[in-house]
């Protein structure tokens, strides 16, 4: 390191000359969201020139429903890889908080409500057992949660087939509790010609408190430096282990959320449902800035990847494109987006 | 050296009562004895300068003062009181700041985050970021350490070493009380630098804190220290007060002493005429780079590095 002994002048008190503050549009630029900013605009744009249905405003309600079940999920998950972690679970977690509330009332008898208080127990258990046991072995997370996706998904159809004889949990609509968990998990608000449903406010709501948690709070700077660097975290006594195994369980308690909407919207759950798409909730993610790595990341981009997957899901049916290609154009936008993710970041970094 | 341990004693004997004090602690792994024996004391007010060559237990011995790992023989004592952390915010909390070699800091987060990671001022029934008065402290710290950013939302690690070692240094004694453990913190710093950095060391000496100083540069720890321990393979084997030894000294022990003298006989032995009497100058060093040659093209490369 004999070189640094000809860097002359940021030593001087009066200001280093080197470093000129950056200007807005740069500065803007290298925020994480745009690159999904970017793709929402082109896909909106898209669609309302191809797909006639699409410039509907009735259908708003309908795209921005499909978002939210992503969304519901894409934000605990970007907060997960935010703090250096994956959770390949959420996918099956959400069925398994449905199927448990559903199978728990229904064998018993209960009040809906109990099963629903029971998921959510569940579901923040599944969560602090991924990050127990992730710290515990220091296994990477991707090992620990394709564990658990599996024994998840196994158990979702083995304890279904046991209780039922089916693999869908019973109709439920008749129990006690029934309609009053239906009003907060499933209901609907018309907003001038747009039907909103419940979720996409659960939606809004958790974007919202997640990233003023993330960007305005302790907590929030502490999950950056788990993720950006553990260690150099630890430290300076940031409590790491605690900080990870909260996100696994807010990645549960959205679990919870979604299983709940999942169940009080169809009346029962199927028990093979959900495999595949903890890949979409990663992809919003990653569509919204987060990087694979750790420590750098959006909420607000999260949302937006979301956005992006519900205005594509219908824009092809919209469009009336046969939507076997769906996955083929996801594929393509994960990489357009995280490679002008990239380029941007870098051209505004240079600046 | 035996003569120099012996001493240990008188300087113990004067009237100011060591902040902390390591008495004969060990630390193993396992079978393998990282640390042995080490005794050091720490004293407000003064800094104590521990050198070593590589794995000379330097590391180990901050990890355990710093509450990153528990020793495993003999006793710590801070302000008098047996103490052993459990965790490094428990040393912060016992007053006990670090400035480790890796800097702890996270290299995508910004300047003014990492600046106040893990001790985050906030605000508010909400318990809000106070955002502005953060960055504000931020800068005033960095200006008195010498260095000016006039971004603070940028990721730190943008900026050079020199600088991330300054927003370190200024971090750990903006919130260190009692003792503040530098390790190696002029190992990767220009000449300037550098200078700026052991300035800053006497600035937190003269606040009445006790400074432990880790380095293997005998010539920057006889510039500031006031007590001097040499470690070797987890031992002490020099402590000596500042009055009990001469710059040439340190030098020579911190250089491995008799040790060196083997390997300039070997070395002759091996290659006559090639070796280097103590004192004489290399020509070869003083060699001064042609413009446009190929090292000079290497040197300036590293340069722009550095700067960027």
């Amino acid at each position: 390191m004999t070189v640094t002994a000809t860097e002359p002048t940021s030593a001087g008190a009066a200001g280093d000359d080197r470093v000129a503050a950056r200007a807005l549009a740069p500065r803007l630029l290298s925020r994480p969201e745009v690159g999904s900013l970017i793709g929402a605009i082109v896909i909106f744009l898209l669609f309302m020139a191809v797909a006639e249905p699409f410039r509907n405003v009735a259908n708003v309600g309908t795209i921005l429903y499909g978002a939210s079940t992503i969304g519901i999920m894409a934000v605990p998950v970007a907060l997960l890889m935010i703090g250096g972690e994956f959770d390949l679970s959420t996918g099956v977690a959400v069925t398994t908080s449905g199927l448990s509330a559903s199978l728990f009332a229904w064998n018993f008898g209960l009040n809906v409500w109990v099963g629903i208080i029971l998921a959510l127990a569940i579901s923040l258990a599944i969560g602090a057992f991924n990050g127990w046991l992730l710290l515990k072995t220091g296994l990477p997370s991707f090992l620990v949660t394709l564990g658990t996706l599996f024994i998840l998904q196994g158990v979702n159809l083995g304890v279904t087939r046991l209780l039922t004889g089916n693999v869908a949990s019973s109709d439920i609509t008749d129990m006690d509790g029934f309609a009053s968990a239906q009003k907060i998990f499933g209901s609907e608000v018309t907003l001038g010609p747009v039907n909103l449903k419940v979720t996409v406010l659960y939606w809004f709501l958790l974007t919202v408190i997640a990233a003023y948690v993330l960007l305005r709070t302790r907590m929030g700077n502490w999950i950056f430096a788990v993720g950006g660097d553990a260690a150099a975290a630890r430290a300076v006594g940031v409590p790491v282990r605690a900080t990870k195994v909260a996100l696994f369980m807010a990645a549960g308690f959205c679990a919870w959320l979604s299983g709940m909407h999942l169940l009080f919207q169809f009346n029962t759950v199927q028990s093979g449902e959900g495999v595949g798409k903890e890949f979409i909730f990663i992809i919003a993610a990653v569509i919204g800035g987060c990087l694979l790595t750790g420590g750098y990341g959006s909420v607000v981009g999260a949302s937006i990847g979301a956005l992006i997957f519900g205005m594509t899901q219908l824009g092809i049916n919209y469009a009336g494109w046969n939507p076997d290609w769906f996955k083929a154009f996801l594929g393509l936008m994960l990489l357009l987006a995280t490679i002008v993710n990239m380029y941007v970041k870098k051209k505004a970094d240079l600046r | 050296m035996s003569t120099a341990t012996s001493e240990r004693d008188l300087v113990a004997g004067r009237p100011d009562a060591p902040i902390l004090e390591l008495d004969n602690v060990g630390k193993s792994y396992g079978n393998v004895h990282a640390l042995r024996g080490v005794s050091v004391k720490v004293r407000q007010g003064e800094v104590t300068c521990v050198l070593g060559d590589n794995g000379a237990g330097k590391s180990t011995l901050i990890k355990i003062i710093s509450g990153l790992h528990d020793y495993t023989d003999g006793a710590m004592t801070l302000n008098g009181a047996p103490c052993r952390f459990g965790s490094p915010r428990a040393a912060q909390a016992s007053g006990i700041a670090t400035v480790y070699q890796d800097l702890a800091l996270a290299p995508l987060m910004s300047v003014w985050r990492n600046f106040f990671l893990g001790n985050e001022i906030c605000k508010g029934p909400f318990r809000v970021l106070d955002i502005d008065k953060m960055k504000r402290i931020c800068h005033e710290e960095l200006h008195r350490m010498g260095i000016v950013i006039t971004d603070l939302d940028r990721p730190v690690g943008g900026l050079s070493g020199g600088q991330r070692q300054c927003i370190a240094i200024a971090r750990a004694i903006y919130f260190g009380a009692k003792v503040i453990i530098l390790d190696e913190p002029t190992a990767a710093l220009g000449v300037k630098q550098s200078g700026v950095a052991l300035r800053y060391i006497i600035k937190a000496r003269d606040a009445g804190l006790g400074v432990i100083f880790i380095t293997h540069n005998p010539q920057h720890a006889y510039l500031v220290g006031d007590h001097f321990v040499i470690l070797k393979l987890g031992r002490v084997v020099l402590d000596a007060h500042r009055d009990e030894l001469t710059l040439t000294q340190l030098t020579t022990e911190m250089a491995g002493g008799q040790e060196l003298v083997e390997l300039s006989a070997e070395l002759r032995g091996v290659e006559p005429g090639k070796a280097i009497e103590s004192g004489e100058v290399v020509p070869d060093r003083g060699e001064t780079l042609a413009p446009g040659s190929k090292k000079e093209a290497a040197a300036r490369a590293e340069d722009d590095d550095e700067k960027a």
